[in-house]
């Protein structure tokens, strides 16, 4: 049986997210091959698959960083509307700023090191055009508890902090607007073992406290099985195969993703 | 009798691409079954009963044949169904017991009991509040209930799982081993809280250990091994 399935029957919801048949090539590598992924309202999507297969670059795309060759993505939200790829720059930032949040591998990506931790949350808001000291104070500092970053640091600049409580100031600056997507490209790695934990239960608890739709891309099989509802497989720009997690873990049907399952197991 | 389950010709073997290999598990297998009933899986090791539970769950994808279940929201076909339906049916009419705790760091055991009724919309307190009730019927000490369940005990570890397990009323119950690593009054509190379950409606199939644990709520039995894929009506059932 091909696991070409039905849409869905019960659910009447759309998804929150749809990106459909995307190519991106750059010069001779084609980073990304008629890829489409969707998250309904409050699922979580993992994304894995060999190094180079087009990860970031998907994930770089559902932030509006990137323009595939060809291909559209939607958002199901109030006041949007069409291809997101045929917004302009300002947009673009737009609605990045206020309905997306994204947290990098790499802190310097995402974060200012030399300004204040708070001071990083705050410049979120003030893209999306808060203004009063007060209440950008106070928001930047709920966001920073919520993500489970000890209040007595606010004042820090994230060069001081370690890679695990750099996390957390990024993952507060993604979700200081409660943005209606939460985009995660390897959160959890290069940080050690015991950090890795404490990052991956604040996310457990924000998926199920603020129940925030997440894309979630990681290498590590582990941290995909604790998030994810939904897995999807991608090789060489391709999607191989997607399925409920359990069912990615524990009966895979393609040959590759067994490989990649039982490589890690 | 309201029918819950319609399965029809369901084939489950599984392809191990790196040996080139296949390995069958179970053929063309029919069987239906009703509101309040309750099916007792057996079968040697190995013939195939926990994959059918996970198959009917569709944490295994079969090879042919259909399993219709009359959702709150009409009949639907989990062998094909959308992911996105599955785990809104596993979120509410489905559950499956099984032998092992998902424990997550960091997470108390009432918290965890309380989960499937936070995500079924009960307010925290109420939900909090079943679950202490839950924990006690299963006998998990009180000392116990905000306690992380990653360092319990095996036992402890299940008491969990199936005050978590049970806690929401379900359309379609599986059940893979329930009682193994449980004391006896642990066993009978799972005996009792079955027994309300199927009272109320919940339809339920089962592979135990000690089927004598259950006797009294076994309507059917179906036996796996090879060649033996019949229905006995139930007569006496070899426990
Ligand atoms: N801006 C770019 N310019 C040129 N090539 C790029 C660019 N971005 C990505 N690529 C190429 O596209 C391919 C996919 O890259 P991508 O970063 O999406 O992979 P990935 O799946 O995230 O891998 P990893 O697991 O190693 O992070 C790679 O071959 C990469 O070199
Ligand atoms: N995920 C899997 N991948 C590959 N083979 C599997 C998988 N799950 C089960 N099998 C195989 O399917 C067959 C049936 O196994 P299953 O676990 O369903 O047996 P069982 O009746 O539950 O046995 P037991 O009484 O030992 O629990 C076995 O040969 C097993 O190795
Ligand atoms: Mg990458
Ligand atoms: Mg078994």
């Amino acid at each position: 049986m091909t696991l070409t399935l039905d849409a869905p029957r019960i659910v009447q919801t759309r998804a929150l997210l749809q990106v459909s048949n995307v190519s991106k090539t750059y010069g001779p590598v084609k980073a990304l091959q008629n890829v489409s992924a969707h998250a309904y309202p409050g699922e979580v999507l993992g994304i894995v698959g060999e190094s180079g297969s087009g990860k970031s670059t998907l994930l770089r795309m559902m932030n509006l960083e990137e323009t595939p060759d060809q291909g559209s993505y939607t958002l199901d939200l109030p006041d949007v509307q069409g291809n997101l790829f045929d917004l302009d720059r300002f947009a673009r930032r737009m609605l990045c700023a206020t309905r997306i949040g994204i947290v990098y591998q790499n802190p310097h990506l995402g974060l200012l090191m030399k300004h204040s931790s708070s001071g990083n949350v705050a410049e979120r808001l003030l893209v999306a055009g808060e203004r009063s000291f007060a209440v950008l104070r106070q928001k930047a500092t709920e966001a920073l508890d919520a993500s489970e970053f000890p209040l007595e640091r606010l004042d820090a600049p994230p060069a001081e902090l370690s890679g695990g409580m750099q996390q957390r100031v990024q993952l507060a600056k993604a979700i200081a607007l409660e943005p209606a997507l939460l985009l995660l490209d390897e959160p959890t790695t290069g940080l050690d073992v015991s950090v890795q934990a404490l990052v991956l239960d604040t996310l457990k608890r924000l998926q199920q406290d603020r129940k925030i739709t997440m894309v979630i891309v990681s290498h590590d099989l582990g941290v995909i099985r604790t998030l994810a509802d939904r897995v999807m497989v991608m090789r060489r720009g391709e999607v191989v195969e997607t399925g409920l997690a359990d069912q990615i873990f524990q009966d895979p049907q393609h040959a590759y993703t067994q490989q990649l399952v039982h490589a890690k197991l | 009798m309201t029918r819950v389950l319609e399965i029809s010709g369901l084939t489950k073997g599984f392809t191990l691409h790196h040996l080139n290999n296949q390995i069958a598990a179970f053929d063309d297998i029919s069987f239906t079954l009703d509101a309040g009933e309750f099916v007792l899986l057996k079968g040697a090791n190995g013939a195939g009963k926990s994959t059918l539970l996970r198959t009917l769950y569709r944490s295994y994808v079969p090879q042919s044949g259909s399993i219709t279940f009359q959702s709150s929201h009409g009949a639907i076909d989990l062998a094909r169904a959308a992911d996105v339906d599955i785990a809104h049916l596993r979120r509410t009419e489905i559950g499956f017991v099984t032998q092992f705790l998902l424990a997550r760091p960091r997470v108390s055991a009432e918290a965890i009991v309380a989960e499937p009724l936070r995500l079924a919309g009960v307010p925290q307190d109420d939900a909090l509040e079943q679950a202490r009730q839950a924990l006690a019927i299963f006998g998990v000490k009180q000392d116990l209930w905000r306690a992380y369940p990653t360092t319990f005990s095996g036992g402890e570890q299940q008491k969990v799982n199936l005050a978590r397990a049970l806690i929401v009323p379900q359309k379609l119950l599986l059940l893979d081993e329930p009682t193994a690593s449980l004391d006896a009054n642990a066993r009978a509190a799972l005996v009792n809280r079955l027994t309300e379950l199927k009272a109320a409606g919940t339809a339920m199939i089962g592979v135990f250990h000690h089927p004598g644990d259950v006797e009294k709520l076994i309507d059917r039995v179906i036996d796996l091994t090879p060649d033996m894929i019949a229905q006995e009506e139930r007569t006496d059932v070899a426990v």
